[in-house]
Formats: C-alpha cells, sequence, structure tokens
C-alpha cells in the first residue's frame, strides 16, 4: 500500500469529524445566543429584545458613544440588576456542573458519576454552612465559594478511597458511597446549622441557599462563580488528553506515561474547584452534571477535547432554559430549580442506571 | 542495544510474596515467551517489566538504570505493555484510540506532529486496521480490537513490547494472525515477551521460553532446551507426550496425572 492511500483513511476522519463538530456548534452557539436573550427577556415582565440590546449598549460602551441610546429607569433595573447577573450566574452554574460531570464520569470510569451523586454537592454544601456559621462569609465574600471547593473536595476523596479498589469503581459502591457521605455530610451541615442559629433571618437565608435555586442573584454572586468555573474549565482542557487515557483504565494510561496518581489529584482538585463554584452561588442542583455530559458523548463521541467545551457551553444554555421554565411556568411563584433539572434528569438516570445492570447481567 | 532486566526481583502482597525473587534478562532483539500456569507469575513479571509495577525486593532495570528512576513518560516511550483486556467501553474511534499513543511524545499543548501522524499511519498498516480507523472500538470483533491495541503501542515507537495473553480471546485463526505480527515486529528489530499459558501455540514463533511456576522460575532458555515432558509435568502438573510435526517443533497432549 502506498503513503498517501495510506494517510487517506486519517486525512478523511478528522475532516468528518471536524464538520460533525461544526454542524454541532452551528447550532449549539444560536441556541446559546437565545437562551441568554431569552433567559433575560421572559418574566413576570416582558422584555422586547430591542430593549434588552439597548440596555446592553448603554452598559457596556462609554457613555460618549451611548448618549443617544434612550432607555427607562424600569427597564434599567430589571435588566441589568435583576435579570442580566441571575442568567449570567446560572449559565455559569450549568456550565461548571456539566464540566464537573465531565472529569468526574472519566475520573471514576463510569458515566453515572455526577457532582450531586458522588458527595461533591454535599461536601460543596456544608463547606458554605461552616462558611456561614463561623462568620467567615461576613468577612469576606471569597470564603463562601473557597470553603464549597475545600467542601468539595474532601467529599470526593472520601467517595473515592471508599469505592475504588486497584483503580476499578463498580457502580454499585459508587454510588452507596456517593448515598453515604452525602447523608453524612448533609447531617453535619443541619447539625452545625441547629446549634449555632444566632439569628433568625441568616439561618433562612442558608436553608434558602441550602434548598438551591437561583433567586435574587446579583453581580457579586457572578464575580463569585465566573471566575472560578472558568479557571476549574481551562484547568480540564489542559488535562483532556490524561482524561481519555484515564478513561481506558489505570494501568494503560501509566503504561502510556501518563502520572496516574498526580493526574487524579489534579482532576479532583479541579471537579473540586467547579462544583464548589457552582454550588457557592446556586446551591445544589443535581443531574446537569450527568445529562449534559450524556447527551453531548451521543452526539460528539467520547473525546474529551471534544466533549468538555461542548458540555460547558450546553450546560450553560440548559440551566438558563431549566431557569427560565422554573420561573415562569406556574406564576407568580417560581418553582424550585432542582425540581425542574430532577424532572429532566431523573430518568435518564434511571434508564442508565438498568442499562448498566443488563449489562452486567450479560 | 537495550536490556530489560529483573535481578532477584520480588513482589509482596498483603504481606505473602507472590513473585520470585527471581532474575531475568531480555535482550534486545529476541522473542521471548513467559510461560506457566494461572497465577504463575507472568502478569506480575510483565508489569515489573513495563515497569508498572515496582518490585518489594531485589531490582529492575533498564540497560543497568532502576527502572523507577526514568521517569513516566520516557519508560512509556521506550517499554510498550499490550494489556489482556482488550474490552473498551467507550465509543472511541480506532484512530482515536490510536493517537492516544502519542501521549508519551506530545507536550501537553502541542498539537499533532507530522511524526505522529507519521507513527499511526506506519502501524495502522503493519497491523492492517486502515480500513477500522473510523469504526468505534466497541463495535470490533476480539480479533480486531486486538491488533488495535497492538498497534497503538506501536505508535509509540518503542524498544519493547510485552503482551500479556495476546491470545487468550482468539479463535485460533486470528491467534496465529496475531503471533505472527509478533514474530515479524521482532524481525523489525522490536524486542517482543508474550505472556501465555498456550506455548503449543507460541513455540513456533518464539526463540526463548521463561518457564513460571507459583512465582518463581523453573526454567528459561531456548526451547529446544526447555520444553520437555519433564519441565511440562514439573510447571503444569500434567502428563505431556510430545508429537513431532512437520514444522520441526513437537506438539504436546496431555493426560490427567492419576
Amino acid at each position: 500500500m502506498s503513503d498517501a492511500a495510506v494517510s487517506n483513511p486519517l486525512a478523511d476522519l478528522s475532516s468528518r469529524s471536524r464538520l460533525r463538530l461544526s454542524i454541532f456548534y452551528g447550532f449549539l452557539l444560536p441556541i446559546v445566543f437565545l437562551s441568554l436573550l431569552a433567559g433575560v427577556g421572559i418574566g413576570s415582565t416582558n422584555i422586547s429584545w430591542s430593549t434588552i440590546l439597548r440596555v446592553a449598549e448603554f452598559k457596556i460602551f462609554p457613555q460618549a458613544w451611548t448618549s443617544s441610546v434612550h432607555i427607562t429607569k424600569a427597564d434599567e433595573v430589571i435588566v441589568w440588576l435583576i435579570r442580566v447577573p441571575r442568567v449570567i450566574v446560572a449559565f455559569f452554574v450549568g456550565a461548571g456542573l456539566a464540566a464537573a460531570g465531565v472529569l468526574l464520569q472519566a475520573l471514576f470510569r463510569n458515566p453515572l458519576a455526577e457532582p450531586g451523586l458522588v458527595g461533591a454537592g454535599e461536601g460543596a454544601v456544608l463547606g458554605g454552612v461552616i462558611s456561614f456559621v463561623t462568620g467567615w462569609s461576613a468577612t469576606s465574600v471569597l470564603s463562601l465559594p473557597l470553603m464549597a471547593m475545600a467542601g468539595a473536595l474532601l467529599a470526593l476523596f472520601i467517595v473515592y478511597a471508599m469505592s475504588t479498589r486497584g483503580g476499578v469503581t463498580p457502580v454499585a459502591t459508587l454510588l452507596l458511597a456517593g448515598i453515604a457521605t452525602s447523608a453524612l455530610l448533609s447531617a453535619v451541615a443541619s447539625l452545625l446549622l441547629s446549634v449555632n442559629i444566632v439569628n433568625w433571618q441568616i439561618a433562612q437565608e442558608i436553608v434558602f441557599w441550602m434548598m438551591g435555586g437561583l433567586d435574587a442573584r446579583t453581580w457579586t454572586h457572578v464575580w463569585l462563580c465566573a471566575p472560578f468555573v472558568l479557571l476549574g474549565i481551562a484547568a480540564s482542557l489542559i488535562q483532556t488528553r490524561d482524561l481519555d487515557l484515564l478513561q481506558l483504565g489505570e494501568e494503560t494510561a501509566a503504561s502510556f506515561g501518563v502520572d496516574v496518581e498526580s493526574s487524579k489529584r489534579m482532576l479532583t482538585l479541579t471537579a473540586a474547584i467547579l462544583t464548589g463554584a457552582a454550588v457557592a452561588v446556586a446551591g445544589l442542583i443535581g443531574f446537569v452534571g450527568l445529562l449534559v455530559p450524556h447527551a453531548v458523548r451521543m452526539i460528539l463521541g467520547p473525546s474529551n477535547r471534544r466533549l468538555l467545551p461542548a458540555s460547558a457551553l450546553t450546560g450553560g444554555a440548559f440551566l438558563v432554559l431549566c431557569d427560565l421554565l422554573a420561573r415562569t411556568i406556574h406564576p407568580p411563584t417560581e418553582i424550585r430549580l432542582g425540581i425542574v433539572t430532577a424532572l429532566c434528569g431523573g430518568p435518564l438516570f434511571i434508564y442508565l442506571l438498568l442499562r448498566q445492570y443488563r449489562g452486567v447481567a450479560n | 542495544m537495550s536490556v530489560l532486566e529483573a535481578r532477584n526481583a520480588s513482589v509482596k502482597r498483603g504481606g505473602r510474596t507472590i513473585f520470585g525473587p527471581a532474575s531475568v534478562r531480555i535482550g534486545a532483539g529476541e522473542i521471548t515467551a513467559l510461560i506457566g500456569p494461572n497465577g504463575s507469575g507472568k502478569s506480575t513479571l510483565l508489569r515489573l517489566l513495563a515497569g508498572l509495577w515496582r518490585p518489594d525486593g531485589g531490582e529492575m532495570l533498564l540497560d543497568g538504570k532502576a527502572i523507577h528512576g526514568f521517569a513516566r513518560k520516557e519508560m512509556a516511550r521506550r517499554v510498550a505493555f499490550v494489556p489482556q483486556e482488550t474490552q473498551i467501553d467507550f465509543a472511541f474511534t480506532v484512530g482515536e484510540i490510536l493517537a492516544m499513543g502519542r501521549y508519551a511524545h506530545r507536550g501537553r499543548f502541542s498539537p499533532q506532529s507530522e511524526a505522529d501522524r507519521a507513527a499511526i499511519n506506519s502501524a495502522a498498516t503493519y497491523c492492517d486496521i486502515t480500513h477500522l480507523i473510523d469504526r468505534a472500538i466497541n463495535t470490533l470483533s476480539g480479533g480486531e480490537r486486538q491488533r488495535v491495541l497492538i498497534a497503538r503501542s506501536l505508535v509509540v515507537v518503542p524498544e519493547f513490547i510485552l503482551l500479556d495473553e495476546p491470545t487468550a480471546n482468539l479463535d485460533i485463526h486470528h491467534a496465529l494472525d496475531v503471533l505472527q505480527l509478533c514474530e515479524s515486529l521482532s524481525r523489525k528489530g522490536k524486542t517482543v515477551v508474550v505472556a501465555t499459558h498456550d506455548f503449543n501455540l507460541v513455540t513456533r514463533y518464539v526463540t526463548r521460553l521463561i518457564l513460571l511456576r507459583e512465582g518463581l522460575l523453573i526454567a528459561e532458555g531456548p526451547q529446544a532446551e526447555v520444553l520437555g515432558p519433564k519441565t511440562i509435568q514439573e510447571v503444569f502438573h500434567v502428563e505431556a507426550e510430545a508429537i513431532p510435526t512437520k514444522n520441526g517443533h513437537p506438539v504436546y497432549v496431555f493426560h490427567q496425572r492419576t
């Protein structure tokens, strides 16, 4: 066989997968844009997209350019102080949880791993509660996300140590370890809350936060979450080749030159940063990290270099839309965001679980 | 030319010595078979040689230097390991699987180079899997998967290739294909080590045998010197009868010992 004939199949492969990737992003990017626009525009007061763009113009560009732009004070407040921060927080929380899901699924070599199911979510909640009851959150706003990340990291170490033997994580053990650790950590969090209630108002705030949701998010929440999510995604992106090999098994990864132990530590830390950043501003929101990577993997395949950025963007748009649904489906009450994501993700989780067990049985 | 060596290497698990102490020398260009029943320490020795496990006693050497002193990537570039388990549950394409084999040659931020592509192409051609390149690995047959995993180890362009039971899950036709591939690799100057319990199958293809039983080295050398009814009985606990064949290597049939 000549060299040219040999190189052709490979060239075809890369051009075909590039085409598939372009089509995927050709759909995804408009969806992301429209979901952000809809998230800002639709609500108890509907705001036209032209008003949204005018407000954005007014806020983003220097005043000299925008002196002719005409907007009302009410529109400005609703768009810029209420809707926009909420939508941006939703986007980054969704992106962070989806990226954390991708990392955890490769790390545990299991499609069912997800921040909420492997204890990381409850760990982050416990970290957040500690930062509330100790008063650190009043001293420094940064203490909430940092403590949430530390909690998520602790939980991941416990669950990993409990469920993984010789690089293998059986599904049942993973889920049981996740449930047990979650229950323990959330009991500790509740205990801390009940013995430390100094102020009824603070307690209410904490309980509200623990339930998960995106109501009344402000620009502060954006700055607490977005930088860490971006950091976590950047850190994930430079580890995608380690992730691919780890997904094939630790021994295989080691034999091809991956420093397995340090790689796993870095990945765990990254997943904890992403989970902690998301939980710190939105509480515990389940199933995003399960649903989104799974859907994207069905379209783009398992290669983490393609899966990670695509999942992060999809997760962001998904959570913005879920939040939109949660606050508009039954006005004037808002449904908890976690209910919407659970209704979408729960059936998929059950399907995956059944399929894995059938696979094992065969 | 490089040499892989075990010097009084031993492995302990749960306080019990499961392997060794044993000394083995794998010289360049040879094709060696590690032969023994299940649990005889073939896989353990293979993992020691690949630097995947560290010995609890004695030492493992590559060109006279301790293996664990080499960086993980350096070791991976020189010694390739083909695992027994070929099942992969994720739908990576064969092309993606082969590209992963270049991990140790690429920096974290460097894109795929011309050398990477050339190594992938020639490995795929050599193992005759170019037509499978965009198939998902989990849709291939056992024989195809084994060829893909051998190709992935060639993508590394290693000096040593260590294969753990490469024929265990294959029918006879594909098993012989894989062994022929191993033989041709050794003729191309690669040093090949095959762990297997099926010595009838491999004797035609290998130049040297290492016989193991219960973690200990029983015999080593050219097969004419090492393999015979007596050593087979000692290692496998069966009575063996040599039957001459036209290619010069006897095959053995077995009788349960009474």
